[in-house]
């Protein structure tokens, strides 16, 4: 028997690939943002749509973040479907205002009568030296906001599976991808940017975790970039007999912990590594979790790796030492199997 | 017009070698800063790999906007400039060495490696620059504000692309610095784009200076990206701000003969159009204006050769620089 051969896409053009087939489902489907025209988006995840669906669906806004994300609320309360992008996720500073009390309220402020159906789509993530208000990930600030599925997929798959469940879905879900995984022909090329994409719609569910590689010794939880550096140190380990579990935790909110706790009861040892600040943040409510209900499955104290809680700097020593690679979280195993 | 006041208008030939001068040091280094830049990013282009990494957004073809409001404004006046900084910076005399190594990631920078191009800050010459869209705007009316709480006559410049004057910060920072009337200017380059989106597909009004007057206040406008002309609407400005008659919106057309940033495919506009914006080159006709006036080649020359010069030597500065220690970067989250 033959089997199909394996469609090859990037990160972006997956996400592309379900905006347009969810346009084509949906006519109350749109998108506005800023470059997301003929440019395509900034990060690729609009490319060819304006090609296909036309400016009257496809709409290139000013530089009015407050203006475009809020008539996102109002078009989406009517029933429409927007797909607003974000183009750097820390610009949510200049228009917070309509995401947090109004995107993320409304639902709950209304009982469950108002509906707002829509995603906010950013990119996220550092480590090519764009510097303190370009290359945060901001994970833990959005999903500490109650109101808002925060999603962050690691891989061409899921990027478009989730992106299709969030178009779908009738909350707001804030939909972040890694610049990094984008498959961008400008920035460094990532073999875990490009990977297999059916071409047909499909979903992948917003509330799940997923385990990325089995191991018994050590469980390792990431998101995106520190998901995949978490495979490549889990590679090393095996080299030396040790076999780590690595978890890509997917979505921030809600947060599966049904999948963490599974795997700690096996390993009893865990290390929580992220791309966004230490203090009060994904590492903080993972050893929360852990602590609350795997304490007696615990054999040594959570290890967590981060940003330590610093604006990310611009010159290349200073965002490498910074933001957490392959090497710290390899070390940082390694010192954890030590200990208890 | 008459004699006498043709003469109050006249630009100073002081002034106006000047604006060259710092022209084409502008121009100089930018075109260092292309070469530079692209230097470890061939064969394969990745923004975040050799001498300088990061977003690159350079001011080439933008100069007049720059020189011809700064040839007014002395260290004590304050200017706000976006993530197109480097003209800005030059004309307002920050440290060219400071400012180069900065943008070389190096210690000895304005930031010491923590800021980059589009963060660069020195207070000695009260400039700063910022990476978000029409933030400096606020900032440029609180430095108006200072400036008036402590009875100076200082004004604050706030330098922005067409694409910011649709942001709510410069809405609301205008209708402010109106109703309190501060030395604020805003100085609008518009360059027909943000990013790939042209002025026309973003902008209600033909051009923002229309804009001043939902805040009455005062609004000029600047065609040709003429730097002669940007001098004498600054002057006005800024004459009306230190006078106390409050603020004022300046747009000037202006080129942008790169792309947005440094690899932008810039698929979005005619490939025709950077050559024929090239055949106005700014520095050429200020340059003719200086023959005209009197001037000899030679002198132009010698003036060409020191703002090169000076290029040449912040770049060495920058590139013989050392690199921050890796955990310099746990410090100067809080000042000491
Ligand atoms: C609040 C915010 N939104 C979006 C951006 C992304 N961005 C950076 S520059 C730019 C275009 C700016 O256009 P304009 O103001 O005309 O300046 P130009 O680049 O033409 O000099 C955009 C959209 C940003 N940095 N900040
Ligand atoms: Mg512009």
């Amino acid at each position: 028997m033959e089997t199909a051969k394996k469609r090859m896409l990037s990160g972006n053009k997956a996400m592309a690939e379900a905006i347009s087939q969810e346009m084509e489902r949906d006519p109350n489907v749109f998108v506005l943002g800023e470059d997301i025209g003929k440019y395509g988006g900034i990060f690729g995840s609009t490319q060819g749509l304006i090609e296909t669906y036309g400016p009257e669906r496809v709409l290139d806004t000013p530089i009015s973040e407050t203006a475009f994300i809020g008539a996102a609320i109002g078009a989406a309360a009517e029933g429409m479907r927007p797909v607003a992008e974000l183009m750097f996720v820390d610009f949510f500073g200049v228009c917070m205002d309509q995401i947090y009390n109004h995107m993320a309220k409304i639902p709950y402020m209304s009982g469950g009568n108002v509906k707002l159906p829509m995603v906010l789509m950013t990119a996220v993530g550092g480590g090519y030296n764009d510097a303190a208000q370009h290359s945060q990930t901001l994970y833990a600030t959005f999903a500490h906001l109650p109101g808002m599925k925060v999603v962050a997929p690691s891989t061409p798959y899921d990027l478009k599976g989730m992106m299709t469940s969030a178009i779908r879905d009738d909350n707001p879900v804030v939909f972040m991808f890694h610049k990094s995984l984008q498959g961008l022909g400008w920035m460094d090329q990532l073999d875990e940017a490009v990977g297999n994409v059916p071409e047909e719609a499909y979903t992948v569910p917003l509330d799940k975790a997923a385990v990325v590689r089995e191991g018994n010794d050590v469980t390792i939880v990431g998101i995106q970039m520190m998901t995949h550096y978490a495979v490549q140190a889990a590679e090393k380990l095996a080299e030396e007999g040790i076999e780590a579990e690595v978890i890509d935790l997917r979505s921030l909110a809600p947060i599966d912990k049904d999948t963490i706790l599974t795997s700690l009861k096996k390993t009893g040892r865990l290390l929580v590594v992220d791309e966004d600040y230490l203090s009060y943040g994904m590492t903080a409510e993972i050893a929360a979790i852990a602590a609350e209900e795997a304490l007696y499955d615990l054999e040594a104290p959570v290890r967590r790796v981060a940003v330590p809680d610093v604006p990310l700097p611009y010159s290349s020593v200073l965002e490498d030492f910074v933001i957490p690679g392959k090497e710290k979280i390899y070390e940082e195993v390694k010192s954890l199997l030590e200990e208890g | 017009m008459s004699i006498s006041e043709e003469k109050k208008t006249a630009v100073p030939l002081e002034k106006m070698k000047w604006m060259y001068s710092e022209m084409v040091k502008i121009r100089y280094y930018e075109d260092q800063m292309v070469e530079v830049y692209s230097e470890g990013k061939a064969p394969v282009f990745n923004i975040g790999a050799g001498t300088v990494p990061g977003e690159m957004h350079l001011a080439t073809g933008q100069e007049p906007a720059a020189v011809g409001m700064c040839a007014h404004l002395t260290k004590e006046d304050t200017v706000t400039a976006p993530h197109r900084p480097h003209h800005h910076a030059i004309a307002k005399g920050v440290d060219l060495k400071k400012m180069t190594a900065e943008i070389f990631g190096r210690k000895t920078g304005l930031g010491k490696g923590k800021g980059g191009h589009m963060h660069l800050f020195d207070p000695a010459v009260k400039f700063s620059c910022g990476g978000i869209v029409a933030a400096g705007i606020p900032h440029a009316a609180g430095a108006a504000m200072a400036a008036r709480m402590k009875g100076t006559d200082a004004v604050a410049v706030a330098f922005i692309g067409e694409g910011a004057a649709n942001a709510g910060a410069f809405h609301e920072t205008l209708n402010l610095a109106a109703l309190w009337n501060l030395p604020l200017i805003v100085v609008v380059e518009d360059n027909a784009y943000g990013i790939s989106v042209p002025k026309k597909a973003s902008t209600s009004v033909e051009s923002n200076d229309k804009r001043a007057g939902a805040y009455g206040i005062a609004g000029a406008y600047v065609k040709d990206n003429d730097p002669v002309a940007m001098y004498k609407a600054s002057e006005e400005a800024v004459t009306r701000a230190r006078d106390g008659q409050g603020p004022t919106i300046i747009e000037i057309e202006t080129y942008r003969f790169l792309g947005h940033f440094q690899g932008d495919p810039e698929l979005y506009r005619d490939k025709e159009e950077v050559p024929g914006l090239r055949q106005q080159d700014p520095i050429l006709k200020l340059k003719k204006q200086l023959l005209d006036s009197g001037m000899e080649d030679a002198e132009i020359e010698k003036m060409e050769k020191a703002a090169k010069q000076e290029v040449d030597e912040a770049y060495e500065f920058a590139r013989n620089s050392e690199f921050p220690e890796a955990d310099d970067a746990l410090r100067d989250v809080f000042t000491s």
